[in-house]
């Protein structure tokens, strides 16, 4: 514990310089990630701040809020001078997979080729949109940690700049800095691979998430192929050499609307001294699905609930509560008073239960003053699903298990905290 | 299941067939699908509407909520990865993924999508491998019939 606490102490400092940066251009070719010289137990750790993100500045003068962002370093395969660290990376456990910004990238990545030899790229439907563009290969580092070959998604790449039907068909593209948010979405969620099993099949069956097109681009009409699971997109952490079985994020607890507070994110669970579950409850996860129950106002959210940190509230049905909806925002809720309730998690099919208190302030005061990147109470309508975005993650320590990783908790998926 | 049935029925979700089938159109081309693949569609009905039920091959199950008057005016998802959007929700299509775009800077975040205008509302919840949706047109609901109704 007094190893954590002097972690943090350490890294408040550099994730203060961290915040200053992601604000910024967001990009840039120094050496600003954590565990750089230190080496040993603190070589895990990443200072993670949540802010107003790389949109704040001009010219797009649109702040994000409840995003975790940091750094992440990229090298050509196998070079040490080819590489360049970006920031403005929204940390994501809701996704698998490092996503980047083509506008972001200034060094030049090796194209992952189909078995005809034409370039392939992706289709990756979030809930709010797509993210579309090829697939690369890079040598990841972060916190000392590394990736190497990690097959990872340019977005935005002029080069395919035509998106096929088959993937718009999913939703609007989030393909630059104003649609995405971030410079990049590092996704390290439960699942290895961002599609599974599902795309390395032919047929109907097939989702349609990667494509194989000429080099000249995709075609409106081009559709989709298979992708083996080693070649699609995936969670770095499952290729680190060490600390692969998952991640834990640590952010301190949060009043109202802050401009912006700073955390860990650790990897490993159990794998070093700094990384164990202590006295955190697993919580174990459907598999199939990802999610695990909630039981809130007597309304059960069977498998249909979920902890993502690139979720940027918390998003449930008030249902019988009926907090009322923000006029100028209809996915905001605006109670007059801060609302203080609470729901219990309950793990799938491992027993474990627990209750979560939470607010919901009103999203027009929380969310007033620009400046803030941070929000706790910020909570909006979800239909049918309880999403535990964020807020969820102030004031706690949330360790995500990768699926079918062992760890001294049992093997993942689970979610502890 | 038979999958050549459950592939006819993949590619009547999933392949361009008459947008008369989507959010907003009438039921013909669904009943007589439907009347071919006898019973591999499910269709349950009350007094207000039926209710045509597909399961892709995805894993995605989609219903379709049919009116009296024959005409499709919602339609509800849920699975690992997103229907065709394109196909399901036909001529509100592009007015859904404008709003879908705009939605995401308003929020300044990423999140579920929630759009509720006159013409149309859309939820989309979730997250890569378990989606749920909701598409309807408010002025389509028959008589009695409530958005709660649509699950």
């Amino acid at each position: 514990m007094k190893r954590v606490r002097l972690q943090k102490f350490l890294y408040l400092s550099l994730a203060v310089a961290l915040a200053a940066t992601a604000g910024c251009s967001g990009t840039s070719n120094g050496s600003n990630t954590g565990g750089g010289g230190g080496g040993g137990s603190t070589a895990n750790v990443q200072a993670i701040t949540v802010n107003t993100g790389p949109t704040a500045a001009p010219p797009l003068n649109s702040p994000y809020i409840n995003g975790a962002f940091t750094s992440v370093t990229v090298c050509a395969p196998g070079s040490t001078t080819a590489c360049q660290t970006i920031g403005g990376i929204l940390v994501d456990t809701g996704s698998p997979g490092l996503r980047i910004l083509s506008s972001a990238l200034t060094i030049s990545l090796p194209q992952q080729t189909a078995s005809n030899g034409d370039p392939v790229v992706e289709c990756l439907p979030f809930v709010d949109g797509i993210t579309w563009g090829p697939v690369q290969t890079a040598d990841m580092t972060i916190a000392g940690e590394q990736a190497k070959s990690l097959p990872i998604q340019v977005i935005g790449s002029s080069n395919f700049s035509t998106i096929p039907n088959a993937c718009t068909s999913f939703g609007a593209p989030e393909d630059d800095l104003s649609t995405l948010g971030a410079n990049g979405i590092l996704g390290v969620g439960l699942a290895a691979q961002d599609c599974g099993t599902a795309c390395t099949v032919s047929g109907p069956s097939n989702p349609g998430l990667y494509f194989a097109c000429p080099v000249a681009g995709c075609e409106l009409t081009t559709q989709s192929t298979t992708q083996s699971l080693s070649n699609q997109v995936q969670n770095p952490i499952v290729l680190f050499p060490k600390d692969n079985n998952g991640v834990i994020i640590e952010l301190p607890s949060v009043t109202g609307a802050e401009t912006s507070v700073s955390g860990s994110m650790i990897f490993g669970i159990g794998t070093q001294t700094n990384n164990g579950l202590g006295s955190a409850t697993v919580y174990t996860i459907d598999p199939s699905s990802g999610n695990f129950t909630t039981v809130f106002n007597n309304v059960t959210y069977q498998d249909n609930s979920f902890l993502d940190s690139g979720s940027n509230a918390l998003y449930f049905d008030s249902n019988t509560l009926n907090i009322p909806i923000c006029n100028d925002a209809t996915f905001w809720y605006c109670p007059t008073t801060t609302l203080s309730l609470s729901a219990t998690n309950q793990g799938f099919g491992n027993g474990a239960s627990g209750t979560i208190n939470f607010t919901v302030g009103n999203a027009d005061t929380l969310t007033a003053n620009l400046n803030d990147g941070v929000a706790n109470g910020l909570a909006g309508p979800n239909p049918g699903m309880f999403d535990w975005g964020l807020p969820f993650f102030f004031g706690r320590t949330v360790y995500t298990a990768i699926e079918g990783q062992n760890t001294p908790g049992g093997a993942g998926p689970y979610w502890a905290y | 299941m038979n999958s050549r049935i459950t592939r006819g029925i993949f590619a009547m979700l999933l392949l361009p067939f008459p947008a008369s089938a989507s959010l907003g159109g009438d039921v013909t081309s669904v009943q007589t699908d439907q009347a071919k693949m006898q019973g591999s569609l499910r269709t349950s009905s009350n007094n207000s509407y039926t209710i045509h039920e597909i399961q892709a091959s995805t894993g995605v199950a989609v219903r379709e909520y049919v009116s009296p008057a024959g005409k499709v005016f919602a339609v509800t998802w849920q699975g690992p990865f997103h229907p065709d959007l394109r196909q399901l929700l036909g001529t509100y299509f592009d007015q859904f993924a404008q709003a879908e775009q705009a939605q995401r800077s308003q929020r300044r975040g990423h999140g579920p999508v929630l759009i509720q205008q006159a013409g149309l509302v859309v939820q989309i919840s979730g997250h890569l491998r378990s989606f749920l949706g909701k598409a309807y047109v408010p002025q389509m609901l028959p008589a009695g019939v409530h958005a709660e109704d649509i699950r």
